[in-house]
Order: C-alpha cells, then structure tokens, then sequence
C-alpha cells in the first residue's frame, strides 16, 4: 500500500477509505443475492458445507425441473395477467381523470382532487377486513378482479398526481387553438394528450406494474385458490412443502425473482424515476 | 364562436390573460361531456375500495363478528379495550418504533454518504448505484425468503461463518431476543438504495454554483458539505424520513416469510399483528379496530408531519 502513495505523489487517503467502503456494502447487498442464485446449483449437502462458493458440481437439475414444471409457470401466468389488468386499468381511468383535473375548469375541482390523494396517506392493510367483505358481497373473491379493482384502486391517486403534473405542461394554447378547430376535449385527449405524454405514462405504468407484481397481501386475503395464485403465493406455498429443501427453493426464488431483474435492467431509467418520482413532489 | 374566430392567433399570444375566460363560453357542453365520462370511473373505484371500507371498518370494529351473516352483536368500544390490551399490540407498536429508530440512524446516514460518494462521475459509480437499489426493486417476499435462507441456522450464510469461528450456529430468527434483530438487518439491506437515489436524484438537481462559490469563498470540502450541501438537502431529509415512517407502519410482506411475526409475536409489525390475530381468524370487529388505530396513526402522522417539517414544500 505504502508503494502506491509514493508512487502517486498527491495520494488522497480519502479515496481508499472510499473505495473500501464502498467495497463493504457492494459484499453487504451482493452476496445474499449471489449465495441465492449460485445455491440453486447446488445439492443440499454442498449448500451446507459451501453455501459461499461457486458450486463443484453445477447441479442444473434443480432449475431444469423448476422450469419444466407447469407450477412455475402457472405462476407466472396468474402474476402476468393480474398486473398486465391492474396497468391497463390504472392508466386508463388515472389518466381520463388526470386529464380532467389538469385541463377542464370546474367547481369543486380542487376538493375532489385532494379527496383522491387521501389515498396516499393510508396503506391497503387498514381496511383489508372490510375490503375483503366488500369483495365477497360483490362475488369477486377468487377471482383475478378481486385483486385488480383494488389494487387500481389504490394505485389511483399516486398516479392521477403524477400524470396531471405531467399534463398541466402541454401548453394550454395548444388545448385552446385544438377547440377553436372544432376538436373535442375527448379527441384532444386521445390525439395529443396521450402521444405527448409517453415518458410519464411509462413511468407510472411500470410503478404500478412493479407493486402489484410484488403485491402479497392483497392477493392472500383475496384469493382460495391455488390455480390463481400469483408467484409471491405460490412461492411460499413451495417453501411450506419443501421447508428445508434450500437448494429448491433457492432455485425457485432465482427463477420468480429473474423477470423482475430482467425488466429493471431493461427499463431501469423509468423504474428509477418512477418510484424516487412520487418523492420529489411529494 | 364567431368573435372567437375574428381575433387572430397573434392577438391571443399576446393576450394569454383572456384565453381561460374565452374558452369558458362556447365549449361547456365539450366540458360537461369530459366531467361525465371521465371522472366517474376514478371516483368510484377510489370511493368504493378505499373509502368506504375505512368507513366500514370503523362501524365493524364496534361488533363482535365473524364475518358471517349481519353485524348483530354490538359492543361499543370494547375490540379497541381488548386491542389495548393485548401484549402482542404493545410489542407490535415497540418493533415498528424499533424500525423507525433504525431507518433514522442506520438507513438515513447511511444512504446520504453513499449518496455523496455516487453522485460523482467516477468509473463503476452507476453500476454501484443500479447495485444498490436492486434490493428495493425485489419483492418483499422473495427478499424475506432469501435472508430466511441467510439466518438458516443449518444451511445458512450466517451459520457457516458461526462454525467457521468453531461455535454452533444459532438460529437467529427463531430465538426471541434476535428475531428483530434479524428483520431489522433485512429492512436496511431492503431500503437504503431508494433513500440513497432520492439524494442522488436531489444531489443531482442541485444548484453547482452555490458549492462553487463556498469552494471559491475557501471553504474546504467539508466545510462545504456541512454548511452548504447537506442545508440544502434537507427538503430530501424530511422527505426520506417521512417515507421511512410511513414505510414501517405498512411493513407487513417482509416479516412473514421470516418470522411471521414471531417468535412469541415477538417481530410482529402493526400489520403483520393485524393479520394473524384479525384476518387470519376471520375476527372481523377485532380487526377492523386493529385497522382503525393503524389508519388514525398513519393520518395523525401524515398531517402533523406535513404541518411542522413540510411546510414550504
């Protein structure tokens, strides 16, 4: 070490506590999620003795039955349509209200506004017991609905606020000049709104799309059956069957988890933006 | 429409003050036409999922009910009597303290020192940030489950370092003095890079010419960053400490596939303690009051916290 402060003269040991720490928490976050994919590969016996290293034997049976399970799949399926149904849902009615809010004057507009953002001030889980009555009586428990309508429910006012933020910068002469022509607000909206406003109707789409994927609670209290149940069920209905089979269910969770890292790699600009966006405005 | 016509899109440039109230006469019909079709669908899905169960939730929590049949059974105030009562409830509200006091003083320095790190253009900078927030992208679900595998006191990381040293590995989430200990420890690996990008995201929009000019003045660099950076972060401070306390009240995902509240409800959360003593039995009155007292202090919290640190913002 000595060598290299001689060596470079105006040696700042500042960047070497830097770089250590920054080393430290690297190993912090890295190595729970490395020893989980890596333990996958292995047999319960060399997870026990190496759950650290890379595996002697790269056991690929253990994925390879995973994904030629129709459960894995199954799984997938259930999580894909109910968070495909709760997007579509989420932006459709979020952005038509947003719309409303961000560009047609009307009495009471601000009070319905904040009446929707209470929505932000509460989590699902305080009125889970009644919700889930009020499912039952509307013949939705067990069904992929049941869990959507809420779900959008409650992902309405994070996203009404972002999207009319997003809306009010479209120049009102623009709004203005398009009635003068003959076009109607409906038509502005589907016309120029809309195309205008990708970037944020990907950003919101892809928050809602990562919470109701995550989504847990809604869907235990919602849904009986196992053929409905999306991953994060289905993923702790595995580990109850095979409790101390870690080489599985460390497979299994590599598998579930693998979409998610895929679609954060790939769209990582608007999940960064999304989820830190609801914070700078707050 | 016809005066409408005759001024010339020149004129209402220059006029801009006019437009709104030009454009409130002849197009009202077009308005009416958006407020009927395009309020109603948000309106009522926000009303019936979310407002009304808190409602409902308030009127259930005065019956003792299983769900079945109507609410006959009144009996006043006696589930919050009952609420109060229960160890579990008190041991609940310590542990989301516990999670708030540790978001504070472990997550917040934390995250604000790599943010001053990462928010500098340097080789790796942006793969350490992705690395980072990856944690908060992955379900909570999934996370619990790979840190149950982390604390296995047979096959876990942990016990393999405990035996490596030559002592018998404990089982750490199954032992009520460090189940918490635990979860806690799961909750800073989950959350510090979404505070950590909230000050990058805020370190970023920062106005360069002010730490300029403290640089220029002769400030050295932490005198900069005590007197003119982390002042200037400090909307992003009360923001992230918000989040973080808002954060601990709805934590209910993480803690059941690591302890599902025990043992001896001794990790419980406020909702994971809501779930096996109201839902998972189906005691609906029990419940809906554990609910109400969640609700009253997230909305106590939110508004006193508005009013005092969020004033300006």
């Amino acid at each position: 070490m000595s060598n290299v402060e001689i060596t470079r003269a105006p040696f700042d040991p500042a960047v070497l506590y830097k770089a250590l720490f920054l080393s430290l928490v690297a190993i912090f976050v890295a190595v729970p999620l490395l020893a989980t994919v890596l333990g996958g590969f292995k047999t319960l016996g060399e997870l026990r003795v190496n759950p650290f290293g890379l595996p002697r034997h790269w056991e690929w049976q253990n994925y390879a039955d995973i994904l030629f399970s129709q459960r894995y799949w199954q799984l997938l399926r259930n999580s894909l349509i109910i968070s495909t149904l709760t997007v579509t849902l989420t932006l459709i009615v979020a952005s038509m209200a947003a719309f409303t809010f961000a560009h047609v004057r009307f009495y009471g507009s601000s009070m319905l506004l904040s009446y929707l953002t209470l929505g932000l001030l509460f989590p699902a889980a305080t009125a889970v017991l009644p919700l889930f009555i009020k499912v039952r009586d509307l013949g939705l428990l067990d069904t992929y609905l049941g869990v959507v309508l809420p779900q959008v429910a409650f992902s309405l006012a994070m996203s009404i606020l972002l999207l009319r933020r997003f809306f009010k910068d479209i120049p009102y002469e623009l709004l203005e000049a398009a009635l003068v022509d003959g076009c109607s607000y409906i038509k502005f909206f589907r016309y120029v709104t809309l195309p205008l406003s990708r970037p944020i109707l990907a950003t919101v789409g892809t928050i809602t799309f990562v919470n109701s994927w995550n989504a847990y609670l809604l869907p235990l209290v919602m849904l009986n059956t196992d053929a409905l149940y999306p991953w994060p069920l289905g993923i702790m209905v595995y580990q109850g069957e095979y409790s101390s089979e870690w080489h599985l269910i460390l497979a299994f969770i590599t598998l579930t988890i693998l979409p998610t890292i895929i679609l954060f790699l790939l769209a990582q600009k608007h999940i960064v933006a999304g989820l830190t966006a609801g914070a700078v405005k707050g | 429409m016809a005066r409408r016509m005759a001024t010339s899109p020149a004129m209402d440039a220059v006029e801009p003050a006019i437009a709104p109230i030009a454009a409130r006469g002849p197009s009202w019909d077009g308005r009416l036409t958006v407020l009927v079709l395009f309020l109603p669908p948000a309106l009522l899905l926000f009303t019936l999922f979310v407002v009304v169960p808190i409602g409902e939730a308030a009127w259930y929590s005065g019956f003792n009910w299983n769900g079945f049949g109507r609410p006959t059974n009144w009996i006043g105030l006696d589930n919050y009597r009952f609420v109060f009562q229960t160890r579990a409830f008190w041991l609940a509200l310590r542990n989301n303290g516990l999670i708030i006091a540790v978001s504070l003083l472990v997550q917040l320095p934390l995250a604000l020192t790599l943010a001053l790190m990462l928010a500098e253009r340097f080789r790796g900078a942006v793969a350490l940030r992705m690395l980072f927030f990856m944690p908060y992208i992955l379900a909570e679900i999934a996370t619990g489950l790979i840190f149950s595998f982390v604390y296995d006191g047979d096959y876990g990381l942990v016990a393999s370092v405990w035996r490596a040293f030559g002592s018998e590995a404990p089982h750490l989430l199954a032992s009520t003095d460090t189940a918490m200990l635990a979860v806690l420890i799961v909750i800073v690996w989950k959350y510090f890079g979404f505070h950590m990008m909230l000050f990058i995201a805020a370190l970023q929009s920062l106005d360069k010419s002010l730490i300029e000019a403290a640089r220029i003045d002769g400030a050295t660099r932490s005198q900069t960053l005590r007197h003119v950076v982390i002042p200037l972060l400090y909307p992003t401070i009360r923001l992230s400490v918000f989040f973080a306390i808002i954060g601990s009240l709805q934590l209910f995902d993480l803690v059941m596939p690591l302890t599902r509240g025990g043992p001896a409800d001794s990790s419980n959360t406020m909702v994971s303690f809501l779930y096996n003593n109201g839902i998972s039995r189906m005691r609906v009155g029990y419940g809906s009051a554990i609910g109400v007292i969640l609700f009253m202090t997230c909305v106590t919290f939110a508004f006193s916290y508005k009013r005092w640190f969020m004033r300006d913002e």
